[in-house]
């Protein structure tokens, strides 16, 4: 498992190789409820996730 | 964005996005130029980013920020005001402030436990209180336009809940733009209402705007955010699902869809006794009554 990724509070580590889409599926994190910075740079959830990479997953659902 | 069929890299999506609330205002005919405008502002991304936009294309824009006293969850209410003090800050912005607490004598927490109507509906209390803020600021000020950051996924969900129940009068009232009435209610209207909450939170990151990404803590759980996300799992699955169900509900209400007696308010309207503010009631508004029954209950 090499690559990290962040949602709130909890940290979650994937294999490298797939695309952040493939990711959050695995994740069983709803791909419409977040967006991904990579090195301060947004990502599409197209882009294959190569090692070593942190993944911070901003959340896009807002309420309240 | 495969609801737009389209794929923009970060420079022509910021242009893009900045057109796309330009179209959505002249096509809803929301305001001009010449009119001001109040902007009801939470420090979350929706509220900054519409205030961004309309601050970019020169619009006279001012913002309202509403202290409701929530110190729950890390002092929500006072991180939020601290991003739209920020936000104005560095913008040259106007921003107006009023406390919920200094005004009235409690923090929405604390008076929704005491609130008959509200008991321990917080959420309730905190929608009264905000609105009628909201009216009394714009028309004690004389402001043209009342200006909410209600985007495409917040009227996708409220349309959602209101046709599973199928409750008619709101499905004829849900709209971009509610018009000024004669009795005193200014214009209302939600120029990101064709705007995904993916499109802002994306325009956030990419122009750098520092919003407060907690959730109001007593929006857990809450039916909105379960709607929402009911209506996610579509749209992953058939992009373009939530503006389609929205826009089209838009576009049948325009051909007649609804009977328009659904969405007409009564016709007595008095002004209320102690604020002044419009209200069917013959003594005294929603808002005041609550309010006075709220603190006769702690003695005040």
């Amino acid at each position: 498992m090499n690559v990290k990724l962040t949602f709130r509070t909890r940290e979650y580590s994937i294999q490298a190789g797939m695309t952040l889409r493939s990711a959050l599926i695995k994740l069983e994190i709803p791909v419409e409820s977040v967006l991904a910075v990579r090195e301060g740079i947004l990502i599409t959830d197209d882009e294959i996730l190569l090692e070593g990479d942190e993944i911070r997953l901003v959340p896009v659902i807002s309420g309240g | 964005m495969r609801q737009h069929k389209l794929a923009l890299c970060a420079e022509h999506f910021i242009s893009w996005f900045q057109d796309h609330i330009a179209r959505t205002i002249d096509r809803h005919k929301m305001f001009t130029s010449t009119n001001s405008l109040l902007l009801a502002v939470s420090g979350g991304k929706d509220s900054l980013v519409l205030w961004d936009v309309l601050a970019h294309f020169g619009f006279k824009v001012d913002g309202l920020y509403i202290h409701l006293g929530i110190d729950e969850d890390m002092f929500y209410s006072d991180r939020s005001l601290e991003k739209c003090v920020q936000f104005s800050d560095q913008n040259n912005l106007h921003l107006i402030q009023v406390n919920v607490e200094e005004m009235y004598g409690l923090p929405i927490p604390e008076a929704a436990s005491k609130s008959y109507r509200s008991k321990n509906r917080t959420c309730a209390l905190c929608g009264l209180t905000k609105r009628h803020i909201f009216n009394k600021v714009a028309v004690t000020n004389n402001y043209d336009v009342l200006v909410t950051g209600h985007n495409l996924d917040d009227e996708a969900s409220v349309l959602f809940g209101n046709t599973t129940h199928w409750l008619g009068k709101y499905l004829a009232r849900q709209s971009p733009v509610l018009d000024a009435t004669s009795s005193g209610f200014p214009k209302k209207v939600k120029p990101l209402c064709r705007t995904y909450e993916r499109e802002t939170t994306a325009y956030a990151l990419l122009k750098g705007i520092d919003y407060y990404a907690q959730e109001c803590p007593f929006s857990a759980g809450a039916t909105t955010l379960s709607n929402k996300a009911l209506l996610n799992d579509i749209e992953a699955e058939r992009p373009g699902f939530k503006q389609q169900f929205y826009l089209s509900f838009l576009k049948a209400k325009e051909e007649g869809l609804f009977d328009p007696s659904l969405s007409d308010r009564k016709t007595d309207i008095y002004s209320c006794k102690k604020c002044g503010q419009p209200t069917s009631n013959t003594e005294l508004c929603n808002f005041c009554r609550t309010w006075k029954n709220i603190m006769s209950s702690t003695g005040s």
